[in-house]
């Protein structure tokens, strides 16, 4: 508490001294200019025909700098800005549904004037002038697959019915066509070696075709 | 067919491995999870009724909440969060089509489109000193002028553009140190009055048009003055002297002040208590109240006060509403004992009433706290009022010819603390008559079902299915079920009330407003501290009903005493309440229970004494055999020390008390100061279960987890690098981690991130911490993980050594065994912040953990454990593969489908909370903050029981498929046996 009352003191000393130089020199700027501002832009592929946002809506995205230090939002025109940002290193996170944003590294120097200078953490990639656009849209469901025979076919199910088919009208139409001699043969084998595998039977189809 | 099978499995194995953790179909959405949308305490409103066009209701709320709701409904319009500092202090609208609000305590300046709700231009405003933030939007000036906006806010007088937020002229204030309080408008003219220091009354005239100081005047009252000076009209203020028993009225007309005292004890005979100058804005009228009664007084022109009228038991004032040229009306509330009365009356003529009306209003809601009023046009052509009321609970009510037309339960947008019971056990013969269906209508359902899953459904059909499926009655159920999914999610919110919330669909099962938790006259400002599970009733004792304890402290210092709750978990009761003589500075619950199955509770207080609750005589000897079984930690994050405790005897005091205790701290670690700050901790859940203690690696060497109750994470940051990101340079930062076992105080593990800093988010589960926190040379959000082994039991490798019980596995663990440690750990890049993060718990502890990570968009992030494994390598070998090790990535994978939020947001998330399902596969998860999100997640997927949308008709027709096969084939061999025979 203390602190606090301390710093407001010397927030009024500040200004007073401040006070007097502005008065002097006339200067349009107000009392307190240790920040800079940072303007941006989100851009939205407008293509993106999303049921949850409308192409043009960017009502809901917001940009949140330094993890939740401050939030604002886009104007219509899809241009953001912070005031009274200090100079240093900044992080710039857009939180859009829908779409993936890879946070952006902001250097505001104290040097320049508040120059700017941004670049994506996710890809390091330097941005020349800031707009940041989505690395990609986001899907957040599973896609239903269209009914196809195929599908059907493919799945697990399909698979035992179709096998159970084979064995079921296949194998008699084989037994048929094979010779009765050979038949008894195999059936003896069957016989000798008990219960028919799957790898005794296929040999000997393929060989009676 | 053992081929078959074998191809069958791979192939689920197949199914099952290619998809990691959760994914839903987009048609699946609302059926396991429910999202509900609050905006929180309202405290400004405006209404918004044209003629044409939709009616609403602008409002702003204590979670920073922008929103626009729906008159006729009080559905949310469009609704924006702001940021957790960017606190509303005004709310207007511009230009007929704008919603203006100033946050930031009078900085920024955003004016929204009304309709739709999209920021149409924000300005920021700068200034210099700290002081109370006023928005002005001046009506019928000028009609050039249409568009001003003046805001004072940080010692400066800005006069803003409504078109385009522009700020036109600004004119300085805190030269002066005038803590400016009024912008009055007239004309082409602007006033700004305020006091310098409490007695110096200043008023400025500035032209409308661009700032110019037209003329100045002060004065100095008599004695210096108490509260908030008040308008009473355009160039009428009262006031009230330091003493409170004068009221000086203030006339600055064209620019000049008067003033005049009158004695109150002169307005209003034998009055003894208080007075204070209520903030309701009346014209040439104003309300002092004294005690419970609300006197309203008249300022006449000649600034002399007449006593209008005295209301007793005035609960709230509205603020005056013009209803038509020189008419105003305003509302007030008398509370009765079983209902409200609502009146609204003519500011100018008090004889009559326009509005008397009772309402009776659930009692669990409170006092009314603020209201607002509205007024529309009968088809009589008469005046009709609606009242939007915020109550005691911070819900919101809109009443309208005596009914209450809708309310919003906006206290559940600040929630606290969440704890979750079980539903009643099924009785016999309940809900029999319900399974038993309509066989017809089961298989129809069932039919519509695998149309679906074909895609063979026509939209009719899909409409009927995904009504079919919502309504499903079973979920939202007032029972018990089999698999543990329908509970009771009890959550304590900021106003002192408790709400039940059933986890089927998210209504509101029962709420109870706790007295204790009400602002009383022995307890100003009670605070909702935490809830916990008191009773929960599983083996005997099976007839009572679980409760639970709510604990809260009256007032926001650690000082102030405790009060606990006891409420019923089914029936929403308050069962008995304690004010307790002592504070609280801790609760621990501990893992005994007496005979009831009443959990037992160590209250800590600030005098390092420890309080045992229940207390009966059944608890002392539970807590005495167990007396050197009791451990607990303490985290001073200002000093840098972690302590550790345990129970020494009984209280030295006069009074005897056999349920207090004295303490001894056992160890503590004391932190450098200079270069290191507790900013995180992070410990075990004590409800969690593991299920294997080992872990077998890839060249069948065994791993022994650390599996202990009593470990706590600790992550210490450079003091320089405290604050937010941006503020420290990577030279100055560093982060330490620390792994503390809390009944000895050894140090199981430290380790040092260079160049890191905080926010750190940590959870621990098992053997394991992952924990979030900022990489400053990289520039990026980085998560790390360590695994602690024990290597004590490693050499219990041998099988033989179990044959013969030469092993040391069934030797008791203590924490005083010093067992060897051995850690993994591995970092990755994670690319965004993070507000809670979270792990999944099932019942056994079988199914492979999730991590749930809230994200700074508000979206709940669902990311497999497997990603956050330590042993990941860049090229894993045949073995590693098979067991699922990934290859090491530099940073983890976000994959959309796995936002188990899918395409909501959970605004202002602050706290996720997890609860295991009896189904092992299953984590009932719910994430908290401005708006409620449930769903269940299964981490390995559903593989212990069938899913939700399983075709019943299509094994039933592969079935029936069969069958019919067999038979037909049947009936063909016999003809073909026949036909051979006859050969």
């Amino acid at each position: 508490m203390a602190s606090t009352r301390s710093f407001i003191l010397f927030l009024f000393i500040q200004f007073f001294f401040s006070f007097l130089a502005f008065s002097f020199a006339q200067s349009p700027a107000t009392g307190s200019t240790e920040g800079y501002t940072i303007y941006g832009r989100v851009k939205i592929p407008s293509v993106g025909t999303k049921e949850y946002i409308l192409p043009g809506k960017i009502s809901n995205i917001k940009v949140i700098l330094n993890g939740g230090q401050r939030v604002t939002f886009l104007r219509p025109d899809g241009y953001f800005s912070f005031h009274n940002v200090p100079a240093g290193t900044h992080l710039i996170e857009v939180a859009a549904i829908g779409y993936f944003f890879s946070p952006v590294r902001v250097d505001v120097s104290a040097r320049h004037h508040g120059k700017i200078q941004a670049a994506l953490t996710e890809n390091r990639r330097g941005l020349s002038e800031f707009v940041l656009e989505p690395l990609k849209d986001e899907q957040y469901y599973e896609i239903r697959e269209p009914f196809s025979i195929m599908s059907v076919v493919k799945s697990p199910m399909g698979l035992m019915v179709g096998f159970m088919l084979i064995v079921v009208f296949l194998m008699p139409k084989l037994m048929e066509n094979m010779d009765p001699e050979e038949m008894r043969r195999a059936q003896e084998e069957m016989r000798s070696q008990g219960v028919p595998s799957l790898a005794s039977l296929l040999p000997g189809a393929a060989r009676s075709n | 067919m053992a081929m078959a099978i074998r191809v069958f499995l791979i192939l689920l194995l197949f199914l099952s491995s290619t998809n990691l953790g959760y994914s839903l179909y987009e048609d699946q959405v609302g059926l396991m999870d429910w999202h509900q949308q609050y905006i929180g305490k309202v405290k400004h409103a405006l209404f918004h009724t044209q003629k044409t066009g939709r009616k609403r209701v602008l409002v702003s709320t204590e979670e920073n909440v922008v929103a626009s709701l729906d008159l006729r409904h009080g559905e949310i319009f469009w609704r924006h969060v702001l940021g957790t500092d960017d606190v509303v202090d005004g709310l207007d609208i511009a230009l007929g089509k704008y919603v203006i609000t100033l946050s930031s305590d009078g900085s920024i300046l955003r004016a929204w489109n009304l309709p739709d709700g999209q920021m149409v231009w924000e300005s920021s405003l700068q200034g210099s000193k700290a002081s109370k933030s006023i928005l002005y939007v001046p009506k019928n000036l000028k009609a050039d002028k249409d568009d001003l906006i003046l805001v004072f806010g940080k010692g400066y007088l800005h006069a803003v553009s409504g078109i385009d937020g522009e700020v036109l002229w600004k004119k300085d204030f805190a030269g002066e140190s005038i803590e400016v309080t009024h912008i009055i408008q007239s004309a082409d003219k602007i006033y700004v009055a305020g006091f310098f220091g409490s007695s110096k009354f200043y008023v400025y005239g500035l032209n409308a048009d661009n700032g110019e100081l037209l003329k100045n005047d002060h004065t100095v009252l008599p004695s210096d003055t108490f509260g908030e000076l008040l308008s009473v009209s355009g160039d009428k203020f009262v006031v009230l002297d330091k003493i409170r028993s004068k009221i000086f009225t203030i006339n600055i007309k064209n620019g000049e002040i008067r003033y005049k005292q009158k004695p109150i004890s002169d307005l209003i005979k034998d009055s003894s208590g208080q007075a204070v100058i209520l903030p309701t804005r009346l014209p040439e009228l104003f309300a002092l109240r004294i005690d419970s009664h609300v006197f309203i007084i008249k300022v006449t022109n000649e600034d002399d006060l007449v006593l209008v009228d005295k209301i007793n038991n005035a609960a709230s004032l509205s603020d005056a509403l013009s209803i038509s040229e020189g008419q105003h009306a305003f509302a007030f509330i008398q509370h009765e004992s079983s209902s409200i009365h609502l009146f609204v009356k003519d500011v100018n003529d008090w004889s009559g009433d326009l509005l008397k009306e009772s309402i009776i209003i659930d009692h669990q809601r409170g006092n009314i706290d603020k209201i607002f009023i509205n007024n529309y046009v009968r088809t009589d052509r008469s005046y009709g009022f609606r009242a939007l009321m915020v109550m005691e609970d911070h819900s919101l009510l809109l009443v309208q010819q005596g009914e209450i037309v809708w309310s919003r339960e906006d206290g559940l947008a600040s929630v606290v603390d969440v704890t979750t019971s079980e539903l009643p056990v099924e009785k016999e013969g309940v809900s029999v008559a319900k399974v038993e269906q309509n066989l017809f209508e089961w298989l129809k359902g069932h039919v519509l079902k695998l149309k679906g899953t074909l895609m063979i459904a026509s939209p009719e059909d899909v409409v009927a299915i995904q009504a079919m499926r919502l309504r499903s009655s079973e979920k939202s159920k007032m029972t018990r079920d089999h698999n543990g999914f329908r509970k009771l999610l009890i959550v304590l919110t900021r106003a002192g009330k408790v709400f039940a919330l059933h986890t089927g669909d998210g209504r509101v099962v029962w709420s109870i407003l706790l007295h204790t938790l009400r602002k009383t006259e022995v307890c100003e400002h009670p605070v909702g501290l935490n809830i916990y599970q008191w009773q929960v009733p599983h083996h005997h004792a099976l007839d009572e009903n679980p409760s639970i304890l709510v604990v809260g402290r009256c007032g926001p210092s650690l000082a102030a005493p405790a009060v606990f709750s006891f409420v019923d978990a089914y029936t929403g009761k308050e069962l008995k309440f304690l004010r307790l003589p002592h504070t609280i500075a801790q609760v621990i619950p501990l893992p005994y229970t007496d005979s009831t199955e009443q959990r037992l509770h160590l209250i800590i207080d600030i005098n390092q004494r420890a309080y045992l609750y229940p207390r009966t005589p059944e608890a002392i000897d539970i807590l005495q055999r167990e007396f050197s079984n009791v451990y607990w930690y303490s985290v001073e994050a200002d000093n840098g020390v972690v302590r550790g405790h345990a129970l020494k005897s009984n209280c030295i005091q006069k009074v005897v008390d056999e349920y207090c205790f004295d303490f001894r701290d056992l160890w503590s670690i004391v932190f450098p100061s200079e270069s290191e700050k507790i900013i995180a901790t992070a410990t075990r859940k004590s409800n969690e279960v593991v299920h294997t203690q080992a872990k077998v690696m890839t060249d069948y060497d065994v791993m022994y987890k650390y599996v202990s109750k009593n470990i706590l994470f600790v992550a210490n940051a450079a003091p320089k690098a405290r604050g937010e990101i941006g503020t420290a340079t990577p030279e100055e930062a560093w982060l330490v981690i620390y792994i503390i076992d809390t009944v000895t105080g050894r140090i199981l593990h430290r380790m040092t991130h260079h160049g890191c800093q905080g926010p750190v988010h940590a959870v621990f589960s098992e053997n394991w911490v992952v924990y979030h926190y900022f990489n400053l040379r990289a520039h990026r959000y980085e998560m790390s993980v360590v695994e602690v082994y024990d290597q004590s039991r490693a050499d219990n490798k041998d099988v033989w050594k179990f044959v013969l019980g030469k092993h040391n596995l069934t030797s008791p663990m203590s924490s005083y065994y010093r067992p060897e440690i051995t850690t993994k750990s591995q970092s990755y890049f994670f690319t965004h912040s993070v507000k809670a993060i979270e792990v999944t718990l099932t019942a056994k502890g079988i199914t492979s953990k999730q991590l749930l990570i809230g994200t700074i968009g508000d979206q709940v992030l669902a990311l497999d454990k497997r990603f956050l494994d330590p042993r990941r390598t860049l090229n894993p070998s045949q073995a590693e593969k098979e067991e699922g090790i990934i290859p090491l990535t530099d940073s983890l994978p976000i994959i959309s489908q796995s936002y188990i939020t899918h395409s909501l947001k959970v605004e202002g998330l602050r706290g996720i909370v997890t609860v295991p399902a009896k189904l092992e596969s299953t984590s009932l998860v719910f994430a908290y903050g401005v708006d409620l999100f449930f769903t269940q997640i299964a981490p390995s997927r559903t593989y212990d029981s069938l899913t939700e949308d399983f075709s019943y008709a299509l094994l039933l027709l592969t079935i029936v498929a069969l069958v019919a096969a067999i038979f037909v084939t049947w009936v063909l061999s016999e003809r073909k046996d026949l036909q051979e025979k006859w050969r």
